[in-house]
């Protein structure tokens, strides 16, 4: 998986970072709920997708957390509507 | 994570690549059944369990209790626990928990928090252990200061480290006295790996969970070597290369003076290896030497550097020659009769760690560091030998092996195997389980894998109800010739079905003693005392393991007939074997 800062040089607009994170997140899904059918979009919600559930969010956020190279604060991680809002949260801690 | 540790040779996996094992198939591994019950939320824990379970070869069938309900579990006789009969029941309950506890308790029953936790678990322990012949492990506490006395804390009863720590010695304290109970130490690995690894606040707060994803492999490695433990996949032998392994420096090249130990050089490192090695010996570990070097070269440290801490005296095995590690350690092997997995081979050289290991696969290779200064550390972090017993008898293990080397010299010179066994004026005392063997029992019972007929494994507690059933009756033998003594090498436990049949449930022997005639000398026993006890029928089962295909025909061979799964023997038409062992008075 390329980092994300690369790709962000890369790229001039905010809509190819989106888009360049939203690859990275995808995969960070397939890997941690072994599954690579999975394709989200920003507006992809909990229910949308086999297995995320409550126990396998708490994965999902610590990958993100570890690739990202990040740390959320425990009231964001419980707040996010959909993958578009934990994509604004990353986006806040300057990635 | 700090440092990742190499076990075996597969690295500590990440949670997600043991959530993977989850989907594998576990139908040919061995089943034991695992109850789990926690104050905090353990779904995470199970997946690792099983996950790990089964790159060790179990398959863990756990039943989790519901979130928080371990008196409702543990106390209701017709609780879902109960009905699961579990083979081993994991108690977690954590020090997040205990410290919620302690803040609610009015200021004058602060000191008594840690007596009522111990009241407390032993009911538990009584409770289970009453109702169901399964062992716990209970994890121990991971030390939180609350910083409300700051180093005084030490110095007041009060203050929750001190009635933590107060709860942790006092466990070790029950723990020694209660056969059945384990402890697994995670207060350790939180020394070791550091608390803000082991705990995430951020997800403690979320969640319910005290362990965080990362540490989470680690905790399951540190409960399947207690579960492999207690299921008798132990080490028993450790095997050392000795330049730049045990000493610093090349003893063919450096000479005598110039090795590493002591204050020469990096010498310190050395010396608290081998003090290391000592301790397990002590402790029953069988130590061997494996190296590439002229024997009276490699031996003479040994014998006269004054700084040694290991001398021969300590080396069951010393093999020092030019051929290579492969072969000598099958020798070694072939000597000691222990299987390759119960073995450790510690040597520096990557070279010789990759060849024997592509050889022999099952042999535990650690990937020692490359300073020797971290021997040691990395050493303690791999928790290499785990174990469930310990009696005096380990400590004369050594010993015990080097008679045997001196025996196979002497039985060279007879070329009739009768007249060998005839000289050795061979002796064995008999007696029933009492409590001055049963730990001895209990160990051999855990740890014998190729003379055992149906390779139950019997805790020392199990032990204790059988020796004071009326339905069973119990036999040691121990077995002395003029060499030494073997002390407690075979055991039987006979189950009387009826006023008609005996059932061996249990015959397991030592393999230090085989070619002995003590199989006939012990089957000569059981025959005795089923005509004293007007027995008519001997009733034996042989259940297949990877090991113990040894004792397949043990049954046929003596006359059993063959009654699918069981062999019978008539009393009355049973012949007395010959045996050249005597009945020690």
């Amino acid at each position: 998986m390329p980092k994300l800062k690369q790709a962000i040089l890369k790229s001039r607009n905010r809509g190819m970072i989106r888009e360049e994170m939203l690859k990275q997140i995808n995969e960070i899904f397939i890997d941690t709920l072994d599954n690579e059918d999975i394709v989200v979009e920003e507006s992809t919600k909990a229910e949308d997708v086999d297995d995320w559930d409550s126990l396998t969010h708490i994965l999902l956020v610590v990958a993100i957390e570890k690739h990202f190279k990040i740390s959320f604060k425990s009231n964001e991680i419980q707040n996010w509507n959909d993958v578009g809002e934990m994509m604004d949260c990353i986006q806040e801690k300057g990635i | 994570m700090a440092i990742k540790l190499v076990r075996n040779q597969i690295k500590v996996k990440d949670f997600l690549q043991l959530k993977k094992n989850l989907k594998k198939d576990f139908s040919s591994l061995k089943t034991i059944k695992l109850a789990v019950l926690g104050d905090t939320a353990t779904q995470f824990l199970t997946q690792a369990l099983r996950g790990l379970g089964y790159d060790h070869g179990f398959n863990l069938e756990i039943w989790e209790a519901d979130f928080n309900q371990i008196e409702r579990q543990v106390y209701d006789l017709s609780s879902d626990l109960f009905e699961f009969k579990p083979d081993l029941v994991l108690i977690f309950q954590s020090s997040h928990k205990l410290l919620g506890k302690y803040n609610k308790l009015d200021p004058e029953k602060q000191t008594s928090l840690a007596t009522d936790e111990l009241d407390a678990i032993d009911t538990m322990y009584s409770n289970i252990t009453n109702h169901l012949s399964a062992k716990i492990i209970y994890y121990n506490y991971t030390e939180i200061d609350d910083s409300i006395f700051g180093n005084y804390a030490n110095k007041t009863e009060a203050s929750f480290l001190f009635q933590l720590r107060k709860l942790n010695y006092e466990l070790m304290v029950m723990a020694s006295k209660k056969p059945n109970l384990y402890l697994c130490d995670l207060s350790t690995l939180q020394n070791q790996e550091g608390k803000r690894c082991v705990f995430q606040p951020s997800m403690y707060v979320s969640t319910e969970m005290v362990l965080s994803i990362d540490i989470l492999p680690y905790v399951a490695e540190k409960s399947i070597d207690l579960i492999k433990a207690i299921n008798g996949k132990i080490k028993k032998c450790v095997i050392l290369d000795l330049d730049n392994t045990t000493w610093g420096g090349v003893i063919g090249d450096d000479g005598l003076e110039n090795i590493q130990i002591g204050n020469l050089g990096i010498g310190k490192a050395f010396s608290e290896f081998q003090y290391w090695i000592k301790k397990l010996k002590n402790r029953g570990i069988i130590v061997a030497v494996c190296s590439k070097n002229t024997e009276s070269i490699a031996k003479e440290p040994f014998e006269k550097h004054p700084d040694m801490v290991l001398r021969l005296t300590d080396i069951s095995v010393f093999i020092a020659n030019w051929e290579n590690k492969v072969d000598n350690i099958r020798q070694i092997q072939s000597i000691l009769n222990i299987g390759f997995d119960s073995m450790v081979f510690l040597d520096d050289n990557p070279f010789e760690r990759n060849i024997v290991r592509e050889n022999i696969p099952d042999i535990c290779i650690p990937e020692l560091p490359e300073d020797p200064a971290n021997y040691l550390e990395y050493l303690y972090g791999l928790n290499l030998f785990e174990t469930v017993s310990f009696s005096n008898e380990d400590a004369e293990r050594t010993k015990l092996y080097q008679i045997e080397a001196e025996r196979v010299k002497v039985q060279k010179k007879f070329t009739n195997e009768d007249d060998f066994l005839a000289n050795l004026d061979m002796t064995s005392e008999i007696k029933p389980f009492n409590k001055f063997n049963r730990p001895r029992v209990a160990q051999l019972s855990q740890r014998t894998n190729q003379f055992n007929l149906r390779t139950i494994r019997y805790s020392e507690g199990d032990i204790e109800r059988i020796s004071k059933s009326k339905d069973y009756a119990t036999f040691t033998f121990t077995l002395e010739d003029k060499f030494g003594d073997n002390g407690l090498i075979c055991v039987i436990i006979l189950h009387k079905e009826d006023k008609e049949s005996l059932f061996i449930d249990t015959w397991f022997m030592s393999c230090r003693v085989l070619k002995r005639d003590m199989e006939n000398f012990v089957l000569n026993t059981i025959l005795d005392y089923a005509k004293e006890n007007g027995f008519l029928y001997i009733k034996g089962e042989y259940i297949p393991t990877a090991k113990n295909a040894m004792v397949k025909d043990l049954y046929p061979d003596f006359g059993f007939k063959k009654n699918d799964p069981y062999y019978i023997l008539e009393v009355k038409n049973a012949k007395i074997k010959t045996s050249h062992i005597k009945i020690k008075k």
